[in-house]
């Protein structure tokens, strides 16, 4: 390997992946904002000078982040070339999500690390900060048709230059959020994380030289390389599609094809996505960066050992069609990304599940719901309670799936049902499995859950931006479907279900009255028949499956077998 | 009744520390762990160094009985009753999953479904009772569970911490038709907000007690049957001390017991050589455990998940763990990479020097190979000899080979790439904390620790290692030291402006009332006591709490009133220190209040552990033998370590052998024993 001995090129590996670590660390410390302090919200990594290729990323931040990153230095890379001046102590920073992928709450540095003059890498830090402006706090509005209801949209420009920040560009950023403090919090972190990394980076060049150091890099994306070659060319040749849907854009109630075509030949893999429905009006197109980010990380799902190197995608093309919803240009508004990467990583899952089943999950539940409740207190005082809601991950060759698991885009946990319920006024009714949600197999999806919250105060409007309302998720293996979200409001006429299934502004809701989502499970894995009818029995007595489904699902065996 | 002793039983070995007030001597035994019932290696390690337990005043235990327990699933068939809508919290976690890539994995909840029962009752989180406790249903609930076979029960109802009224009236009804000291409500165990937490702790502990009851009543039965009239203590995972009858009351505290002791005597033994900024490094089997301790005091953790899923919330002693210990097993990838771990030959079957199966390469391998450990006295005394050639072998084959490298370069590597990682592990654990790993020392426990020291020191660009008298039997001495103590906690959830300080100073006092009573019960001596309030608090808006030091006077038992304004400044002190600004509008909140009452224990004086006088270097010299060190090999001094004198320096390379521990002098430095026995590594001059 490019004339670097293992030894110096296995310790260098850790000192580099430690320094992204430590840069995470840092602002994770730092930041005032919990979506990054708690939810960890947030990257940091080394880039290729020249190419902005990803060349090591910290184990700690986003999985959507290993990937998308890259697409933000390429970026700044571009822009520093028409700038033309680029210069040792310079920090771009920019949240557009058409550059950089993901979507306008990023806010993304990106520093050039210059060694002798000459420039070395980049360094770069992600964090999602807590308001961009935009038409709704917090900036998810799914009734979004531009980018400019999202959010205000900040280019790649220069907040440092030569070493000196320029406080002009701190003004305009404080102006344009609701929340300047937190803002400017998370701000210090991701400055400081960039010095950190800098201090590192010229610690490790001082003792082992920049040539060699140089070399590593180089030697860590052949392997990278090597190893995603290897897996692949472990795995048969062919063809395989799979094809799931969009509920709806939010907008118009029309379903949306995801399409991808999956072809391995010898070592390598081309995923085509050719077929995938054009740009929609509502927010759930994504940008490119953030399609081929999202095939990123499906594939260090299934295969989980792969380093976080660029080296990985070289053997793999990923194809979008042009005017697709997976690349949506400037300013198609893509608030809702997460929905639409999720679905990517299921087909992808589905399509690699007829390749070779052993490698791959059976679909999680496939929806964040974003869901925020908004009202004013008898004091007058506003309150937004707003939070992500989980459901069951899909079934595998070892196991059931897990039962009420997060998204496999994120690594974020729920907040308590007791802190919800002390900082704004709701009960949870429940807050439970829900039974017979989970897709058949030999190991059956997980459990989704139910949700059903009361509001305690006069009046309050609900938001709801879900999905997989009318698109169950799908097993694999012969495996059966989990069952689809549902999302319900209650009036004083009784229940309603919004026109949209999972997808509605501001319901109406006075004291009293409730919110109910019942989130899908995952799909199952391995043909029914195959589960061990003492399983399907333990889930009848456990009331995780009715008996009568238990029957249509397995048959009769179950009735006789001790659990 | 003048002998302290310590026992820590770990995985392995059970390790024994005797301090003698009477004569200041201390004296250690290791033994070899018994299972399935760890008493008799207690016993046994116990009897090796003192005849008559009659001489006994005081056993204090480490244990991992608890840790084990909740591992192996091992507790016992326990029931729950809960609030009607909410039964599978304890399943549905906090939405997590085991690990971040490969959505594989499941969990399977201490207690199943047909075990956790709803009744009607709701307190909403202002502690107003939505809807009273219905008893004919907790009754019922309660007959149901004894049906089923339950050993114990919890009962766990939403916003407890705010009102335990239905919690407590619950958990009366229960008792009425099933006397069962195995009963508690979450609000008994922890009056803490965060319903899976509180859950989580309560119903793991509920699970542990009555095995662990039986343990700690098996061992003391023993005990006393052997003549012992003393106190029994239990180390808990805050690192404090805590009476048998509390510790079987609740076990959970005992989670990380063995480990918490080991952190409490490094960090004394580090302030008493005059370092009081000192890092921990345990070289265990599987992993390299560290533990930073800043200015005399360890930093406390507020929760930690035994397993995934199994998350127990009460104070620790806050240790970061990575896969890279002595059976670590070196590999080298598709991509031609040379890695350790995280899999692991353990202690069995071990290295492959052990004969005993494994033949993949470890990290201890590489150190047999290069000659750093003696082949022929191998630790513990289980094998006679260690098989050098077999472990050449499984190097060359697994590492050599696939990277062009001889055996000796090969097994460098791996301690190249080994070190690198601990020394990873010690850089990050200081970051997180706010700290330059620079300004501390390092120190070295554990059997293998003291093999790796000067690698890190080089590494991470730390000035010295402290090498412990006997870094083998850390956790036990870490017994003898930690004093007593009870941590408390209460959810206030009110804004700082309006404190009800009357109402806070109750709930302040019922702390140090119940406290205090517990250090008035145990038979110790105490030096002094002590009580430490702190306050979770945040700015509203803010989910992340900082903790905040109240400095509030307890004048013979009776706590002084908190102030408003005291609250405010001891809040913008603490928030100022953490994120170096105030926000200017910034409501204040109290989130918890938590209350720790401390009864310090004489310490005693650790010249007791320096060598005898008379000895000196040439006596303590066994021999030499070929210890390869970078690319060559080195005619090493061996010295046996326990017979150096106070003020001995030995130039590297040398090696200092004791019963259970090699000390590696690097030829790049030197080790001198100091006044307590400690072996202090520095750069030669």
């Amino acid at each position: 390997m490019s004339g670097i001995d293992p030894i110096t090129l296995a310790v260098l590996a850790g000192r580099m992946e430690q320094i992204a670590d430590e840069m995470d660390a840092t602002l994770f410390r730092a930041a005032f904002n919990p979506i990054i302090a708690e939810a960890h919200d947030a990257s940091h990594g080394l880039y290729h000078a020249a190419t902005g290729d990803t060349l090591v990323q910290g184990k700690s931040g986003l999985p959507i982040f290993v990937g998308v990153m890259a697409f933000a230095v390429k970026a700044v890379i571009d822009k520093a070339a028409q700038d033309g001046d680029l210069a040792d102590g310079d920090i771009y920073i920019f949240n557009d999500a058409h550059l950089g992928g993901t979507h306008l709450s990023d806010m993304r540095l990106v520093r050039p690390y210059f060694r002798d003059g000459q420039l070395f890498c980049y360094l770069a830090s992600v964090g999602h900060w807590h308001d961009v402006g935009g038409a709704v706090p917090g900036n998810y509005n799914p009734a979004a048709t531009d980018a400019f209801q999202e959010a205000f949209v900040l280019p790649p420009v220069r907040i440092a230059r030569k070493g000196v920040i320029n406080q002009d560009i701190i003004d305009i950023l404080m102006r344009n959020t609701r929340l300047p403090q937190s803002a400017m919090g998370d701000l210090n972190g991701q400055l400081g994380a960039l010095d950190l990394g800098v201090k590192r980076l010229d610690a490790l060049l001082d003792e082992y030289g920049a040539d060699t150091v140089r070399a590593a890099l180089d030697a860590l994306g052949e392997r990278a390389e090597k190893l995603m070659r290897a897996e692949l060319a472990a795995l048969p040749d062919g063809r395989w599609e799979a094809e799931d849907f969009l509920d709806n854009d939010g907008i118009t109630d029309r379903a949306l094809l995801i399409r991808v075509a999956l072809e391995i030949r010898g070592d390598k893999m081309v995923l085509d996505f050719a077929g995938t429905a054009p740009v929609t009006a509502g927010p759930v197109n994504i940008a490119l960066p953030t399609a081929v980010a999202t095939a990123y990380v499906a594939i260090k799902h299934i295969f989980p050992g792969l380093p976080a190197n660029a080296g990985v995608m070289r053997p793999i093309e990923v194809r979008i069609p042009d005017g697709s919803l997976l690349s949506a240009a400037f300013p198609a508004p893509v608030g809702g990304y997460t929905e639409t990467i999720l679905r990517m990583i299921d087909v992808i899952f589905s399509a690699m599940a007829q390749a070779a089943p052993t490698r791959v999950v059976a679909n999680a539940y496939g929806t964040i719901n974003a869901l925020s409740i908004a009202g004013k207190r008898a004091n007058g005082a506003p309150w937004v309670m707003f939070s992500f809601f989980g459901g069951g991950h899909g079934g595998s060759p070892e196991s059931d799936g897990l039962n009420h698991g997060n998204a496999p885009i994120s690594t974020a946990t729920i907040p308590p049902l007791e802190i919800l319920e002390a900082a704004y006024p709701v009960m949870f009714r429940q807050w439970a499995l829900r039974p017979d949600s989970a897709g058949a197999g030999a190991h059956r999806g997980g459990l989704g859950a139910v949700y059903e919250i009361e509001l305690l105060e006069e009046n309050a409007r609900a938001f709801l931006f879900g999905e997989r309302g009318r698109f169950a998720p799908k097993g694999i293996a012969g495996g059966g479907e989990a069952a689809l979200n549902h999302f319900e409001y209650e009036q004083d006429d009784g229940w309603h279900a919004p026109p949209m299934t999972s997808k509605m502004l501001g319901m109406q809701l006075k004291r009293g009255q409730a919110v109910r989502l019942e989130t899908p499970g995952g799909g199952g894995y391995g043909a029914p028949g195959d589960r061990d009818p003492a399983a399907v029995a333990r889930d009848v007595a456990l009331g995780f499956l009715s008996a009568d489904r238990a029957t249509a699902l397995y048959g009769d065996a179950w009735k006789g077998s001790a659990q | 009744m003048t002998k302290m002793v310590g026992v820590d039983v770990g995985g392995t070995f059970t390790d024994v520390f005797v301090l003698d007030e009477a004569t200041g001597r201390a004296s250690v035994a290791k033994v070899p762990t018994t299972r399935p019932d760890q008493s008799g290696g207690f016993l046994a390690g116990i009897g090796k160094q003192i005849a008559d337990m009659g001489e006994i005043a005081v056993v204090v235990h480490g244990t991992t009985a608890g840790t084990n327990a909740l591992l192996e699933r091992k507790g016992a068939k326990i029931g729950v009753i809960t609030t009607q809508g909410l039964g599978d919290v304890l399943e549905m976690r906090r939405r997590d999953r085991p690990r971040t890539w490969g959505l594989r994995g499941d969990f399977k909840p201490v207690v199943p479904r047909d075990r956790r029962l709803e009744v009607p009752e709701r307190t909403l989180a202002d502690g107003t009772i939505r809807t009273p406790v219905d008893l004919d249903a907790v009754r019922d609930a309660a007959r149901r569970l004894i049906d089923m076979g339950c050993k114990a029960v919890a009962v766990l109802f939403a916003n407890a911490y705010a009102n335990p009224e239905n919690e407590r009236a619950a958990v009366e009804a229960v008792r009425a038709v099933w006397p069962n000291e195995h009963v508690a409500a979450s609000s008994e165990i922890l009056p803490e907000i965060r319903e899976f937490e509180r859950f989580s702790t309560t119903a793991l502990n509920a699970y542990l007690q009555p095995e662990v009851a039986g343990y700690l009543d098996r061992l003391e039965t023993a005990l006393k049957g052997g003549g012992f009239k003393g106190e029994f203590l239990i180390v808990q995972s805050n690192g404090g001390v805590m009476g048998v009858e509390t510790a079987c009351r609740l076990p959970v505290r005992t989670a990380l017991s063995g480990p918490a002791a080991g952190v409490i005597a490094a960090g004394y033994i580090a302030e008493t050589a005059g370092f009081p900024d000192v890092i921990t490094g345990d070289v265990g089997g599987t992993s390299f455990d560290v533990s930073l301790v800043a200015g005399g005091r360890s930093m406390l953790a507020p929760q930690t998940s035994i397993d995934f899923g199994m998350v127990v919330r009460t104070p620790m002693i806050e240790i970061a763990t990575i896969g890279a210990g002595g059976g670590s097993i070196a590999w080298v990838d598709k991509g031609g990479l040379l890695n350790i771990g995280p899999e692991s030959a353990g202690s069995d079957p071990g290295p492959v020097a052990y004969g005993r199966g494994n033949d993949r390469p470890t990290v201890t391998d590489a150190n047999i190979v290069l000659g750093r450990i003696d082949p022929d006295n191998p630790i513990g005394g289980v094998l006679d000899r260690l098989d050098v050639d077999a472990a050449a072998r499984a190097i060359d084959t697994h590492v050599g080979q696939p990277l062009g490298l001889t055996t000796l370069a090969a097994a460098e590597a791996i301690l190249t790439v080994a070190n690198s990682r601990m020394a990873g592990a010690i850089r990050l654990v200081s970051i997180e904390r706010g700290h330059d790993p620079k300004r501390f020392s390092y120190m070295p426990f554990g059997g293998g620790g003291a093999l790796h020291a000067g690698a890190i020191l080089a590494d991470v660009g730390l000035a010295r290692a402290i090498v412990p008298r006997y870094p083998g039997v850390t956790s036990a001495m870490g017994c003898v030291i930690a004093d007593m103590r009870q941590d408390f906690v209460q959810t206030l959830n009110v804004m700082a402006a309006s404190v009800d300080e009357a109402a806070m100073r109750a709930v302040m006092q019922a702390h140090v009332d119940e406290g205090l009573a517990l250090l008035d019960a145990a038979r110790s001596r105490f030096e002094t006591r002590e009580v430490i309030f702190e306050l979770d608090m945040a700015y509203v808006g803010q989910t992340h709490t900082v903790s905040v030091p109240l400095p509030v006077a307890v004048n013979g038992g009776r706590v002084d009133a908190p102030t408003r304004d005291g609250i405010a400044q001891a809040f913008d002190a603490a928030y100022h220190a953490t994120y170096g600004r105030l926000l200017k509008d910034g409501v204040r909140r109290v989130m918890n209040l938590r209350t720790a009452v401390i009864g310090r224990r004489p310490k005693f004086d650790l010249s007791a552990l320096a060598p005898a006088e008379g000895g000196s270097v040439e006596a303590a010299r066994k021999g030499a033998r070929r210890v390869h060190f970078a690319d060559r090999w080195h005619d090493t001094a061996i010295y046996d370590r326990l017979s150096l004198p106070v003020g001995a320096v030995i130039e590297g390379p040398a090696i200092l052998e004791q019963l259970d521990t090699t000390i590696l002098i690097e030829p790049w430095l030197k080790g001198t024993v100091d006044p307590f026995g400690n072996v202090i590594l520095e750069r030669r001059a």
